[in-house]
């Protein structure tokens, strides 16, 4: 049940208010303390020898003449690395048929894609550490590789990984109602073959780590550039054959993370064991160029959908049959069938219509490894679904708005379940497109759109609608044996002066967790937002949890936070009573002071409070609690995940005689639950919008037929730049769960989720007219002239 | 990556610099602007260079007229470029390709004749001297040889620079009072290396025509010249289109690459006879 | 001959304001002279090729791209970072702003984008939105989706050209 947040004149009234970012002037300053930035006493580097091949043997290495350069110290082989460090396997138990070989820190006998690594170099200096691996000689057997997706599971392809028998990592078919009949009987039935690009994250800070290893303590310490710092901690001492309890991960400032930060990476755990047995700190620092081809990559898809629909335009039924590679291997421990599966969870989200099949199919190849990345599976659904939905309109000659105000779940629906069985708890797509279709003055826009045409310009608008998962219970992860918590706690304390420290276990990577736990806990305490210090980011001074992915930071952070801070209150409260001869009920905190409750009177400042508990304690009632240190924990149970909806629209130009894309302006109507910080949830819109919009006109990895990566580097894999990005209109619905005191669901994934598809359908809107369509990203000019039938060859 | 380098000198004149470069047992490597360079480096496309640095050599810097032609130092900076005013005026060219050219910061360092010799076919600067006609001027141990443009580029990254020779300017005829000079292209985002590009000048002599990125040095586009010397906009286009044989890469294929110039050139026509492209 | 190159150069340089002397090697690069030698942590690497903008510093009144100047070419230079520039204050209107805007969120770009952002600021004037995308399009933030960061920056531009002091 919520709290009443929504009155603005109520005391110590933060959440909902924008206050800017503790850490934020800090970062400004460069004063941020990112992995690479440290330097300890008897560091060294490692760097890691790469295979180059996507499917190979691995018959010797000679790293003799490695060994002979200055400052290189040790050369350590996959089967050096396994005798302190046991493989592991990303399979989750409820992802029903999944399965994945053990993998190794450092390949073993085999290496599977080009980029994993085979020897680690280590060495007193990077470039000392670079020199050698440049020597290091491994003699590999080249093996025939698997790459092409569609033919990954026919006969004549071979099998990646013999044991298993075949490609097939992951399948999974949900089928609900009665769909082929719903498709005999349709008015118009649309189908079409979308792709989505292969992406990377692309975070500005490479991935990071840095690890010691003090056999005097028989202590770990790994500074690391992570989303999930209790995660680690679990990975690191099972295996490496630790106490949880002597595995302490600290994550510092974090430079981008968007899921990129969340996955046991190879490299990083071989790092941890290199530490092991050199007893001494070790220091990796991805290079951008392997960055490319080690960091997860996601979004690998093709989709077969069909739309069946009345000639009213109500949507009887979808069928999806998706595809996706994953690489050689499922990501541990998350796996790398979540994407496909979501995909499946995901389309039609936003409709009520009964009759639904989805199918994923999930292989192996000898590329990069893919898993979550910022909004798993969503684009995908969200493009497929919205896709079809405008298909349908424009096939029935229906407003684009019209068809989806004919088919959102109504606003008054809720609870609801979805015939991909997501249970709702309260959404308000109609509220939103209303507010996005005022927003965008959408007539005045088609007006515009059409005086363009006049004058020959080419504008199309799109329009996408989607849902977005947030705030996982154990149902996502936990249920299937892996080790990561939904849970997540907040430990609040009363410092003698009246300041606060709030130490939570959900991290911060620059969407304002900091801020959004001040003000909660300035709120349930009653201080001022900057009396509240916040800690994260360590897995020895913070409670147990989770960390920051899949939009959960607010929601699950957030209430374990307002829980912790109004106990605090409480027991703030009580000694408050005791002191002033008063029942505490009659008593509140406000502004760092206590007060009377029923006319804000000033009683006591909390300092003096402090004084008294701290140093003269003598002089309270023996027995009186005086527990000015509270935690709390929250984990969500009433449903599997909370649920958030949104829609966006794009205006678009297209150059017909180019195919270039120029983005006008972008729209976004989002109801992530309670609103805690407007500006942080706005700019995490915006960040998440320009995301998608990468997605939709930029981002794609090329590989060729043997597995070599074409354009890994940052001059070619493009990412979003200023000068093409368009200004972005945010507002907001608010729907609050009332599974929390908080209410808050989530802002993280929106923007990426749809951003991409309102983009295709703003194109294709303007294509329409010349008889063109795009539905394989990102839309380059090549592939719009393309889909204007203006290049033959 | 960190570099990996053989050795480093500053050279304090143009001697200086060829007496390295002679002494460098075909190690050495010029360092100009290093916007290329560096980043070359820095991947270890390279190891072991002998670096020779000419950025403190002032002889070599500095936009001035000579005679009837404007001279360009060869360590004269991209945003130099774009700032100068004999440039603005002789050569606008220049001056328009340098808001085509990467980004500010990079601007600020990269220098006209490191571009030259660097001679990557999908950069502006090479399309642009050849599309003006402008010589190069390079020094060697036996004293200063003049390339005309149209000798200077052989293949991709490929000059006749001779080994222990030095870019130190180039020269080009002052543009005519009717003269017009303008450069098209496409890039996907700001910055960018260009899918393709088109150079057109227009002077009493007739027109000349280099594109960007569709092959593996800059060549004057003949044929379509021809075509458009005898007002014919059509036949260039078909004439230009013929000609080429781009290449294909990730970003897009040769029949995209073919198709766009002929777009871009049609516009650079029109923006030459003051039309809205 | 060969004698002339070497590969470990003295270099004598202020950084921040302050003289510095030092021996580098050959191909260290300005940033990573500036982190690992200086300790100077602010401007960060990330692509070490030029094309992020990360690690973004002023060299002799320019914003140039620190991983593509070696530090033996610094040598003479007079070179600020994010570190001297927020002691002088010179961008303090600017970093005050991006707070204000949240034009940050992991902040690894925004070193860099200062520099870039007062780069183009000391030109004077009030730059356009289209002006200020432009100058920063080689500087790649992957967090904010940049609006916040135009939004701030010309906040500056104006507040700067009311008080006449741009």
């Amino acid at each position: 049940m919520n709290s009443p947040f929504g009155n603005p004149d109520r005391p110590n009234s933060y959440i909902g208010k924008t206050v800017p970012r503790p850490n934020a002037a800090r970062l400004v300053q460069g004063r941020g303390s990112y992995v690479d930035d440290l330097v300890l006493p008897r560091m060294v580097h490692v760097v890691f020898v790469r295979s180059p091949h996507a499917h190979a043997r691995i018959r010797g290495i000679d790293a003799d003449t490695a060994l002979e350069v200055k400052g290189v110290l040790r050369v350590f082989t996959g089967a050096d690395i396994a005798e302190v460090c046991t493989p592991w396997v990303g399979v989750l138990a409820h992802l029903k048929g999944l399965k994945s070989p053990p993998e190794h820190a450092l390949a073993v006998d085999r290496a599977c894609w080009v980029g994993e690594p085979v020897v680690a170099v280590v060495a007193t200096t990077r470039a000392a550490a670079e020199d050698g691996a440049a020597l290091v000689e491994v003699d590999y057997d080249s093996l025939p590789e698997v790459t092409d997706m569609m033919t990954a599971l026919e006969p004549g392809t071979p099998v990646l990984h013999t044991d298993m028998g075949d490609n097939l990592a992951f399948q999974r078919l949900h089928d609900e109602g009665d769909v082929d009949a719903a498709f005999a009987n349709a008015h118009t039935v649309i189908a079409a073959h979308f792709q989505t690009g292969r992406h990377t994250g692309v975070t500005l800070e490479p991935r990071s780590i840095l690890v010691d290893w003090n056999p005097g303590e028989g202590q770990m310490t790994a500074w690391h550039a992570t989303q999930a710092p209790h995660m680690i901690q679990v990975v690191l001492a099972e295996h490496l054959g630790l106490p949880e309890s002597r595995v302490r991960v600290i994550c510092g400032d974090v430079g981008g993370s968007y899921g990129i930060k969340v996955h046991i990476y190879p490299d990083e755990i071989a790092t941890a064991a290199i530490a092991k047995i050199m007893a001494r700190p070790v220091k990796f620092i991805a290079d951008r160029l392997e960055s490319f081809t080690t960091d997860i990559h996601a979004r690998d898809h093709e989709i077969w959908g069909r739309i069946a629909v009345t000639e009213d335009g109500k949507i009887l039924a979808f069928d999806i049959d998706d595809w996706t590679a994953i690489g050689a291997y499922s990501v541990y421990p998350r796996t790398s069938a979540i994407e496909g599966n979501q995909v499946v969870n995901l389309c039609g989200g936003p409709y009520d219509f009964k009759n639904y099949r989805a199918k994923t199919t999930v292989v192996f190849q000898n590329k990069t490894p893919t898993s979550q990345y910022r909004a798993v599976g969503h684009p995908i659904a969200v493009t497929v679904t919205e896709g079809l939905v405008d298909m349908a309109a424009a096939a029935l000659g229906m407003d684009p708005v019209e068809i989806r105000r004919r088919n959102l779940f109504a606003d008054d629906a809720y609870p609801a379940v979805s015939p991909a069985k997501m249970r709702f708890e309260g959404l308000s797509h109609h509220a939103s497109l209303t507010k996005l279709v005022e927003l965008m003055d959408y007539e005045a826009l088609r007006a515009d759109q059409a005086e363009a045409k006049s004058r020959g310009v080419v504008r199309g608008i799109g329009i996408a609608s989607f849902i977005e998962l947030t705030n996982p219970s154990p149902f996502m992860y936990g249920i299937g044996g892996a080790r990561i918590s939904a849970q997540d706690g907040c430990t609040v304390r009363m410092d003698p002066d009246g300041s606060i420290v709030a130490a939570s276990s959900v991290t911060e990577q620059g969407q304002g967790t900091e801020a959004m736990l001040s003000q909660i806990v300035a709120e349930g305490v009653g201080v001022l937002p900057g009396q509240v210090r916040i800690i994260t980011g360590d897995t020895q001074s913070t409670p147990y949890g989770g960390g920051t992915w899949a939009s959960r930071g607010a929601g699950i952070g957030g209430e374990a936070a307002l829980l912790a801070a109004r106990a605090l209150r409480g027991a703030i409260l009580e000694v408050a009573g005791a002191m002033l001869q008063c029942p505490s009920g009659t008593l509140d905190i406000r502004d760092g002071a206590v007060v009377n409750m029923a006319d804000g009177t000033d009683r006591m400042p909390l300092s003096e409070l402090g004084r008294i508990v701290y140093f003269r304690g003598d002089t309270l009632p023996k027995g009186l609690p005086r527990e000015l240190v509270q935690t709390r924990h929250y984990t969500p149970a009433d449903y599997p995940f909370a649920f958030t909806n949104g829609v966006q629209a794009s205006y678009v130009e297209v150059d017909t005689d180019t195919g270039a894309v120029k983005l006008l302006k972008h729209w976004c109507v989002e109801d992530c639950g309670r609103i805690i910080n407007p500006q942080l949830v706005d700019e995490q819109i915006r960040g998440g919008i320009v995301q998608g919009l990468g997605a939709a006109l930029f981002e794609e990895l090329h590989y060729d037929a043997e597995g070599q990566l074409l354009n890994g580097s940052m001059a070619d894999y493009l990412v979003p730049m200023a000068g093409e990005m368009p200004d972005m209109i945010i507002a907001h619905v608010e729907t609050p769960t009332l599974e929390s005191e908080l209410g808050a669901k989530g802002a993280g994934e929106a923007g990426t989720a749809g951003a991409a598809a309102a983009v295709m359908n703003a194109i294709n809107d303007a294509l329409r007219p010349f008889g063109g369509e795009v539905m394989a990203m990102p839309f380059t000019p090549e592939r719009v002239l393309r889909g204007l039938g203006m290049l033959k060859d | 990556m960190k570099a990996s380098v053989g050795g480093y000198a500053r050279a304090t004149d143009l001697r200086h610099a060829l007496d390295l470069l002679a002494a460098s047992d075909g190690m050495g490597r010029v360092l100009a602007g290093g916007q290329s360079l560096i980043a070359a480096l820095n991947m270890r496309l390279s190891s072991g260079d002998l670096l020779i640095d000419i950025n403190s050599i002032d002889a070599l810097k500095g936009v001035s007229l000579d005679g009837n032609r404007l001279r360009i130092g060869a360590l004269t900076r991209h945003a130099e470029i774009a700032n100068d005013p004999l440039v603005a005026q002789h050569a606008p060219l220049l001056r328009k390709a340098t808001d085509l050219i990467a980004h500010a910061a990079i601007r600020n360092r990269g220098t006209i004749g490191g571009a030259l010799a660097h001679a990557d076919p999908a950069a502006e600067f090479p399309a642009c001297i050849l599309a003006l006609d402008a010589t190069i001027h390079v020094e060697g141990p036996d004293g200063p040889r003049d390339i005309p443009a149209s000798d200077f580029f052989v293949d991709v990254f490929v000059t006749t620079i001779n080994d222990g020779e030095i870019l130190t300017a180039i020269s080009l005829p002052m543009a005519e009072a009717e003269e017009r000079q303008v450069i098209h292209e496409l890039a996907r985002r700001s910055g960018d290396y260009a899918l393709a590009g088109v150079c057109l000048v227009r002077r009493a002599a007739g027109h000349r025509i280099v594109c960007i990125s569709v092959g593996p040095r800059p060549e004057l586009a003949t044929a379509a010249m021809a075509r458009l010397d005898a007002g014919d906009t059509d036949g260039a286009v078909a004439a230009l289109r013929d000609a080429l044989d781009p290449p294909s890469d990730t970003q897009a294929t040769a029949a995209y690459r073919r198709h766009l110039v002929g777009v871009l050139l049609h516009r650079a026509i029109a923006d030459l006879n003051g039309e809205t492209a | 001959m060969t004698a002339a190159f070497s590969d470990r150069i003295d270099i004598a340089l202020t950084v921040n304001g302050e003289s510095v002397e030092a021996r580098v090697p050959a191909g260290r690069h300005l940033v990573d002279f500036l982190r690992l030698d200086l300790g100077l942590t602010g401007a960060h690497t990330s692509c070490e090729h030029g094309v992020c903008g990360a690690c973004t510093v002023r060299v002799d009144g320019q914003a140039v791209r620190g991983c593509l100047m070696l530090a033996a070419q610094a040598d003479g230079a007079e070179v600020w970072t994010i570190e001297g520039l927020s002691d002088t204050g010179a961008v303090a209107d600017l970093q005050a702003a991006f707070v204000a805007r949240n034009a940050l969120q992991c902040g690894f770009c925004t070193p860099g984008m200062l520099v870039a952002a007062a780069d183009l600021l000391a030109v004077g004037g009030v730059p356009d939105r289209a002006t200020i995308r432009e100058h920063l399009s080689g500087n790649y933030c992957r967090c904010t989706g940049y609006e916040a960061i135009i939004d701030a920056i010309q906040t500056v531009a104006l507040a700067r050209s009311e008080k006449g002091v741009a």
